[in-house]
């Protein structure tokens, strides 16, 4: 291949898309390195802390498009302290400074602030997309900056972030000559919305696909918008609760029937039953539906409105649609693919209406299932069997069992031969996450048989060592591991320390690491940052002081070429 | 040591209705661990940091519009005679008696609520619907119109039939 002019080598790594089959082949040969490196228009970084911004752009610096993610998964629910890291500044600001014709940016779980914002919005010219997913630290005057200075924008979209609200006003500073949006998402918005700006500029934008809507959005203001936007593909509801008496309601019940390309629907924040059936005209061609936010819709209202989605590939509820009615989704969803079921009252005294039951008959009636997140009570062995037989083309498997180290009801064993199942059966598994209770048996299965597993998240698992140890040495394909509160030490961490260079990331709470152990760990790898994450203040300020029997709470080990980051806050500590 | 111990189970605190035997509330089991693990494997199952893995920003929209439901004071607690636990719902999101009767259905249908019959506040010969109004009197659900019903009622109630049979 080395004859071929380089061009003609550029021409064939466009048909290499896949980062990882880049990465590749930019081993062969310095020749390929360069032309790949020139080439590349799209660099995910997996974790901010790998590798250094500047590092990333002086290696490609004609990429258009950007991924960093930044905290790990487990920040998600409150086990990462609020100010551990993971900024945007630095991204951005190499970025604007070696890589100008940058036009797309991904963030996940990052610090992003209004300063960056501003930056970005004022140095690439060209850009185009900005997707932030469960960020902080902005406010509503960073997305002002972005409607103010990026012409051309076309993809603005929050997911799940925390945004400060500081008025309403950003909608306005898209200026009139703003008609490119093809996708708009500010569901995760807190504040008012100015209604006027909002349809203004719907109105003036004829590619808009996809618009989602926050809760402060009227039903009045809905029907503005849907009048103007009918060839909207994916729509997130603002409000949607109105008394049916009212002019408002009877205009939203006619809002839908025109909608030829509505696909997707989501949003429903405070949905009222009546108000729900504005939607029933358009479900038989809806693939995805998500109404994982109406507490107030109940099980029978659920049923009405499934049983008329027969296209449905992707699915998010909450239990309150009970065993009967995933029997209704199993029977009618014949297309579905994706299902996650979150329970509706998470401080709840008592039952929740979802049981291994409702998860059976899905899987025996939708044979295309391949993704699912499942919160419920129970789970027997039994059934996670009869699942794996049913589902064998399952790529992500999440089940959380509500009651931490819970048994099998019926027989009162552990679930490590329903895991087991799973994992012998679903070839193709990717991600899982475990829960009720759990030996070590179930890690030799994962370790056996889990040879595409990349993620696993395990909780209150395991009786000893053995149980990671059986993880770390069988499955090759891991890249991310987050235990939290099992009892697996020192000898599990150290048993296979050349395995960590091989993942992203290791997360370890609540478990019997010491620091000793950790320093052992250090001392041998010194290609991982070996985070200690602590914070109880006492013992903080006497690092030296501590003994290497000394537990530690939270530790955070990942591979990186970019040695220890210079970004930490006082608790953590890399060793 | 027999009548001690009889002494003692009358007097002793339990979760559970009067008259009742269910035990207290033990959910889920005791990890396999060595009784001197010194680690929080034996915290409370409600208060686990992080626990159940669900999304902050989902529990906050959660926690945050239940607070605002609440606080605009439509959320009534629900008991019913034999059940081990009440429920709380909004009165507004139902158009009329007959949908609150069938989201009541529902909710406690596993402690078998019975068949609806004609008369809106009776729900068959097993059980009644009754709810207690702003001064505090026990009534019988259905005899005033909607409206005025969700802005008085500050409870309800679902009563075993024998005793709701007194109230009409």
């Amino acid at each position: 291949m080395t004859y071929f002019p380089e061009e003609v080598v550029e021409h064939i790594f466009d048909f290499v898309g896949s980062h990882r089959d880049r990465n590749t082949v930019s081993t062969v040969c310095k020749a390929w390195y360069q032309v790949e490196r020139l080439s590349r228009r799209t660099v995910f970084v997996g974790n901010c802390y790998a590798i250094g911004p500047e590092r990333v752009m002086a290696r490609f610096p004609g990429i258009k498009s950007l991924s960093v993610k930044g905290k790990p998964h487990f920040a998600d629910f409150n086990l990462v302290p609020y100010d551990w890291g993971g900024f945007a500044l630095p991204w951005i600001v190499a970025a604007a400074r070696l890589c100008p014709g940058l036009e797309e940016l991904r963030l996940k779980r990052m610090v992003v602030t209004d300063d960056g914002l501003e930056l970005l919005a004022r140095s690439f010219p060209n850009f185009k997309s900005l997707v932030l997913i469960s960020c902080e630290g902005f406010s509503t005057d960073g997305l002002a900056t972005i409607a103010t200075y990026c012409r051309g924008l076309r993809e603005l979209d929050l997911q799940e972030n925390e945004v400060e609200d500081h008025g309403c006003q950003w909608l306005s500073f898209f200026p009139d000559s703003c008609t490119s949006l093809v996708s708009l998402n500010f569901g995760c918005l807190k504040g008012e919305v100015n209604g006027g700006a909002l349809e203004r500029l719907v109105a003036r934008c004829p590619n808009l696909r996809s618009l989602k809507l926050s809760p402060a959005v009227s039903v009045e203001s809905l029907n503005k918008i849907l009048a103007r936007a009918s060839h909207l593909v994916d729509l997130g509801t603002g409000s949607f609760a109105v008394d049916h008496r009212t002019d408002v309601y009877h205009m939203l019940m006619n809002s839908f029937p025109k909608f030829k390309s509505l696909r997707n629907l989501s949003g429903f924040w405070d949905a009222s039953p009546c108000c729900l059936r504005a939607v029933y005209p358009v479900c038989t061609s809806l693939t995805v539906l998500n109404l994982s936010y109406a507490p107030a819709i109940q099980g029978d209202d659920l049923i009405k409105i499934i049983c008329l989605c027969f296209k449905l590939q992707k699915l998010w509820v909450l239990d309150s649609i009970g065993d009967k009615g995933l029997a209704v989704v199993a029977s009618t969803c014949k297309e579905l693919q994706e299902l996650r079921v979150f329970p509706c009252d998470i401080y709840g005294a008592g039952t929740t209406s979802v049981t291994e039951e409702g998860l059976l008959a899905v899987s025996s009636g939708c044979p295309k299932l391949n993704s699912l997140l499942y919160f419920c009570y129970q789970m027997t062995n039994a059934a996670l069997i009869t699942i794996a037989k049913n589902c064998p083309h399952f790529t992500r498997f999440r089940l959380c069992i509500l009651d931490p180290g819970k048994p099998d009801p019926v027989t009162d064993q552990p679930l490590d031969e329903g895991f087991g199942a799973i994992v012998r059966s679903c070839k193709n598994l990717r991600r899982l996450s475990l829960s009720g209770r759990l030996t070590d048996q179930v890690f030799l299965y994962i370790g056996m048989y889990a040879e595409r597993l990349e993620m696993l998240s395990i909780a209150f698992a395991g009786d000893s060592d053995k149980g990671m140890i059986y993880v770390l040495n069988g499955c090759k394909n891991l890249r991310k591991l987050e235990i939290r509160d099992c009892p697996f030490g020192d000898i599990a961490l150290l048993k296979n320390v050349a395995k960590y260079e091989t993942m992203r990331s290791l997360w370890m709470s609540s478990c019997d690491i010491t620091l000793g152990g950790c320093k052992a760990l250090a001392a041998k790898m010194p290609r991982l940052n070996v985070e200690i994450i602590n914070e109880n203040e006492e013992t903080y300020e006497f690092e030296e002081n501590l003994s290497d029997l000394h537990k530690l709470e939270k530790i955070y080990v990942y591979r990186t070429v970019a040695g220890p980051r210079n970004d930490a806050p006082d608790f953590v500590w890399t060793l | 040591m027999e009548a001690e111990a009889s002494y003692v189970k009358d007097t002793e605190l339990r979760l559970g209705l009067p008259g009742t035997h269910a035990p207290a509330e033990t959910r889920g089991s005791k990890r396999a661990l060595p009784e001197d693990d010194e680690k929080s494997h034996g915290k409370s199952k409600a208060r686990v940091v992080g626990w159940p893995p669900i999304q902050s920003y989902r529990k906050n929209s959660f926690r945050a519009r239940k607070a605002e439901a609440e606080a605009a004071g439509s959320y009534v607690k629900v008991s019913m005679d034999g059940a081990p636990y009440l429920r709380k719902i909004d009165l507004r999101v139902y158009r009329g008696y007959k949908e609150l009767r069938e989201a009541l259905e529902d909710m406690f249908g596993c402690f078998s609520l019975g068949e609806a019959s004609g008369a809106e506040g009776c729900t068959g010969s097993e059980h009644a619907m009754a709810y207690e109004d702003k001064d505090g009197d026990l009534m019988l659900v259905g005899d005033v119109p909607w409206e005025m019903f969700i802005s008085s009622c500050k409870r309800l109630r679902i009563m075993k039939g024998s005793e709701a049979r007194g109230l009409g």
